[in-house]
């Protein structure tokens, strides 16, 4: 070598740009197209509908839907606000009640109802809502079944209307505070309480003064995603014939033809839930409760007078009923024979047909093997773009990372029913985006509303588990030699494996069982599971449609025990 | 292997924050080289940038000549522990320390060969199928010490590779480090905030304090020769006293401590070689155990104001005038003062340090 000339290295292009600080804008500019392709830009063209009329830009649509001269629409954002409203309210009655109860008391079948109590979110919303309206519904069977007991005129009670809306709201929706309120009551540090007894605080004050405060920020959070949830929620106003809601109201709209009225009206829908995102993200930087003495957790108090006992067994039971109602009364109907069941409490007839037909009456097996083709494309989708964007967001530093984070959360917190309407705004005419093509009324656009809405799954829970990993591990295989996409193959992606399968199988079962998106996009070659269940209920078939009810239950139940054994329960980071 | 490694000149700034400032130094080939000092004086940040992991703001890095300043850390052949290891916990002892060689496109055989060789080497032949959260923390520490080396890496840098051990098994690791560097003869560079690993392991170390280089000498030149207060008081125990010139004669500079106080240094004795001239205020720094007891030159007196017996030293805080001074009297069984007993003390002259500020 020449004395003293320094000689550098040779590199080619790549590794030079690698390098290179302005190599991380390469990496996040495709995230960055494809947030802009499906999100943003089918949102700007629905948009675009509601100010654009014959003679240019107008805020007709805007007025009219504020105006006087037809109340329908105010109406609709009144119900819609009210109903969300209650639905906080009950839910967190509800879930932070069961909350204190499972974890701070020992009963008689506690056990078994701290399972079953997660019951709810193996329900996909459209069988949810069915097995309720055949539970509860005016010829449901409980309110039947009083009828012919006490031997009345009428049903003495059923479930209709808001009301309707509101119970099944609390039903499937309590779990959001029940687990928040779990973890922060299970992380509250106990040497908190000890101490304030130790300075003579009784047990009302530390519930008001200490654990109260504590849990806030739990309830908060929950407060915003129930009512954003809530806001967004179609089914249950659609099979409780509740027509002025938001989400109703964009639905009817577009069956009537009132394209700009739908564009207007999901415009400011999206408006209100994405205020509502922003508001809950600003929220979950600040919330600080922590744990600070490890490992001991508050001890259960048992109960201990007879009477108690007894009471807390009858209640436990029948918890454990009203919890396993739903699913119970979905597969008893599912072996129903079709037609059969008229004015009776429960069907008559059995079969083993429905069961049979799923799987070999090639009719009744095409939606479901529609919707699992769609749903496996679409969970793909997300998982090249999940995986890619956790990575990013983890691990690189950019400019427009709060940007790329909310723009991730966004399809999450608009409604199903928001998502498809932009969808048609943005793919009913050919574009640069769509390659050229018309989505609308083929395969593909199904597949890309599943994309689209649970775009944040897998991001979740990848950069959550991404942030569990030491970065220093990644370092360390670089210093060994290993090239980037060398390490991020045998190291990152076998770490982070755990996350990215416990968000892929939650996709994967979402897109099987969506319906809000669907119900407005499918073509009938192309028709969902979701949407065959809500055909087959208007054909008077219950049976089918319990037992695809039935089989969407067994996967979602497969797929929250699997991912729960290989996240070791912290696949929750996911919901 | 065996590489020498250059820092030209190099800084690194987090945006307008200093990390650190104009190093400038020459590991030689072979050499045991420490970067000490407190925590967030820069250390890990100039590892880094040998490493691969920062780019220098300024300066260029060389391995033997070659300019290495940009290149991708992958490229640089180094082998490097870090602070918690880093091991990879999907995989077992055996794919952890043939994770590096399959890189390099090893055959299995080979690879096979090496990683037995290296599990010898750090004692942990048994423990090939293991799980790495199966191991206890000495272990992993040697893991990963494992993974490092058997790549045969040009250089090999480890940051803090100790401070997760309890003080037994720091002892230990520190031997079997300094043996293992000594029998492969690997460019070592090693990042610590403990003085003794740094005391004991190191061929030269550099002394950092704010991103800003101290010193950089032998064990032994830091410790009798530091350049400055920050060093005499950061390795080892120091009394650092004002002090004032009032005489140079030749090699003598004897310098006026307080009111009657004097004692006399060797100009040979004064940081960095410097000159110093009559009526300069200066600092000098005088270790305790280059102190002793009884008369002898530059002798004081002084009476004591606390007492602690260690077992092999009887150590004194002194008050000698307005100065306080530590002093460590080696236990010979010689008689243990009390609080409130007046004692004699002499200073040879090669126990006193004349440095600047
Ligand atoms: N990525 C970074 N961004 C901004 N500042 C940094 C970064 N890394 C280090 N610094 C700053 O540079 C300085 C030196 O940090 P460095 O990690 O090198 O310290 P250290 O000597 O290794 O300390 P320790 O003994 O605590 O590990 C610190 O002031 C630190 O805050
Ligand atoms: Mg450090």
């Amino acid at each position: 070598m020449g004395a003293n000339q320094p000689t550098v290295v040779q590199e080619n292009w790549w590794a030079r740009l690698t390098r290179s600080k302005y190599f991380v804008y390469v990496l996040i500019s495709p995230l960055f197209l494809v947030l802009l392709a499906y999100v943003i830009y089918p949102f700007y063209q629905t948009f675009l509908q509601s100010v654009v009329g014959e003679e240019g830009a107008t805020l007709e649509n805007y007025q009219r839907f504020f105006g006087l001269t037809s109340t329908a629409n105010l109406e609709a954002l009144w119900t819609s606000v009210y109903i969300s409203v209650i639905s906080v309210i009950t839910c967190a009655i509800v879930g932070v009640t069961m909350a204190f109860l499972m974890e701070r008391y020992e009963f008689p079948g506690r056990k078994l109802l701290s399972v079953l109590i997660l019951v709810p979110m193996a329900l996909p919303p459209l069988v949810g809502v069915l097995s309720f309206t055949f539970l509860y519904g005016e010829s449901g069977i409980i309110p039947r079944a009083f009828q012919v007991l006490f031997d009345l005129e009428k049903v003495p009670f059923s479930l209709k209307g808001v009301m309707g809306v509101i119970v099944v709201h609390t039903f499937t929706m309590y779990t959001y505070f029940y687990l928040t309120a779990a973890a922060a009551i299970k992380g509250l540090d106990p040497s908190l309480e000890e101490a304030a007894t130790s300075l003579g605080s009784g047990r009302i004050r530390i519930w008001l003064k200490v654990i109260l405060p504590m849990l806030t920020p739990a309830l908060i959070a929950s407060s915003l995603l129930v009512f954003m949830i809530s806001m967004a929620s179609y089914t249950a106003p659609l099979m409780f014939g509740v027509e002025r809601t938001m989400t109703m109201q964009i639905y009817l709209s577009r069956t009537n033809g009132s394209l700009d009225m739908a564009a207007t009206q999901s415009t400011i829908l999206s408006i209100v839930s994405i205020s509502f995102l922003i508001l809950m993200r600003w929220y979950q930087g600040r919330r600080n409760y922590q744990n600070q003495s490890k490992g001991i957790s508050v001890h259960r108090t048992e109960l201990r007078s007879q009477f108690a006992k007894y009471m807390s067994m009858v209640l436990s039971f029948i918890g454990v009923i009203i919890l396993m109602l739903p699913i119970l009364v979905l597969v008893l109907i599912s072996f129903s024979v079709d037609g059969e069941w008229t004015v009776q409490v429960i069907p008559t007839a059995y079969t083993l047909q429905h069961y049979i037909d799923l799987f070999t009456d090639e009719r009744t097996w095409r939606p479901i093997w529609n919707s699992l083709q769609m749903s496996f494309v679409a969970t793909a989708g997300n998982i090249l773009f999940g995986v890619a964007a956790a990575y990013a967001m983890v691990r690189t530093k950019f400019k427009g990372k709060a940007l790329l984070d909310i723009l991730i959360m966004v399809p999450w917190a608009l409604p199903g029913t928001v998502v498809a309407v932009n969808l048609i705004a943005a793919f009913s005419e050919p574009n640069v985006f769509s390659f050229n093509q018309v989505l609308i009324g083929t395969f593909w656009i199904l597949p890309l509303a599943y994309f689209v809405r649970h775009l944040p799954l897998i991001f979740r829970s990848t950069s959550a588990a991404l942030m569990q990993m030491d970065e220093s591990v990644e370092e360390a295989a670089r210093s060994l030699g290993a090239n980037w996409w060398y390490s991020f193959r045998r190291v990152v992606v076998p770490m982070a494996f755990s996350g990215i399968l416990a968000g892929t199988l939650l996709a994967l079962v979402q897109g099987i069982g969506e319906f809000v998106a669907s119900i407005l996009i499918y073509s009938t070659s192309t028709m969902p599971l979701s949407v065959a269940i809500f055909q087959k209920m208007y054909a008077f078939q219950f049976g089918t449609a319990c037992a695809y009810g039935v089989l969407q239950i067994i996967l979602i139940i497969t797929v929250l025990f699997v991912s729960q054994k290989i996240t070791d329960g912290k696949a929750g980071s996911a919901i | 292997m065996l590489k020498s490694v250059r820092l030209d000149h190099v800084s690194k700034m987090f945006g307008t924050a200093i990390g650190v400032e104009n190093v400038d130094i020459d590991v030689k080939p072979g050499e045991f080289f420490t970067f000490l000092g407190p925590s967030g004086c820069g250390k890990t940040t100039t590892l880094r940038m040998i490493a691969g992991f920062y780019y220098p703001s300024k300066g260029k890095i060389l391995f033997d000549n070659k300019d290495v300043t940009t290149l991708q850390p992958n490229k640089r052949n180094i082998g490097m522990v870090f602070q918690n290891y880093a091991l990879f916990p999907h995989m077992t002892v055996f794919e952890n320390i043939a994770f590096g060689l399959e890189v390099r496109k090893m055959t299995k055989a080979v690879i096979k060969e090496k990683v037995e060789r290296a599990q010898k080497l750090v004692h942990l032949e048994k423990y090939g199928t293991r799980k790495i959260n199966e191991l206890s923390g000495g272990q992993q520490q040697r893991v990963a010490l494992a993974r490092a080396l058997v790549i045969e890496p040009d250089i090999l840098l480890l940051d803090e590779p100790l401070s997760n051990l309890d003080a037994k098994l720091r002892e230990e690791t520190r031997l079997e480090i300094k043996r293992l560097q000594v029998e492969l003869g690997v460019t070592t560079i090693y990042v610590t905030h403990d003085q003794t690993e740094a005391m004991t392991m190191s061929d030269r170390i550099m002394v950092m304090k704010e991103g800003v280089v101290q010193q950089i000498g032998s064990p032994q030149e830091i410790y009798n020769q530091p350049t400055n207060h920050f060093v005499a008081s950061f390795i080892g125990e120091s009394n650092i006293l004002e002090a004032e010139v009032v005489e140079v004669k030749a090699d003598a500079v004897k310098v006026k401590l307080d009111e009657d106080i004097f004692v006399q240094g060797s100009m040979s004795q004064s940081a960095n070689g410097k000159k110093l001239a009559v009526g300069e205020s200066i600092k000098v720094s005088i270790r305790p155990e280059a102190v002793f007891e009884g008369s002898g030159p530059n002798q004081v007196t002084g009476t004591i104001q606390f007492v602690e017996f260690t077992g092999v030293s009887i150590n004194y805080v002194v008050k000698v005038g307005s100065n306080i001074m530590k002093v460590m009297i080696i236990n010979k069984g010689n008689e243990i003062l009390k609080r409130g007993d007046s004692i004699t003390l002499h200073v040879p002259e090669k126990g006193i340090y004349l440095i600047g500020e």
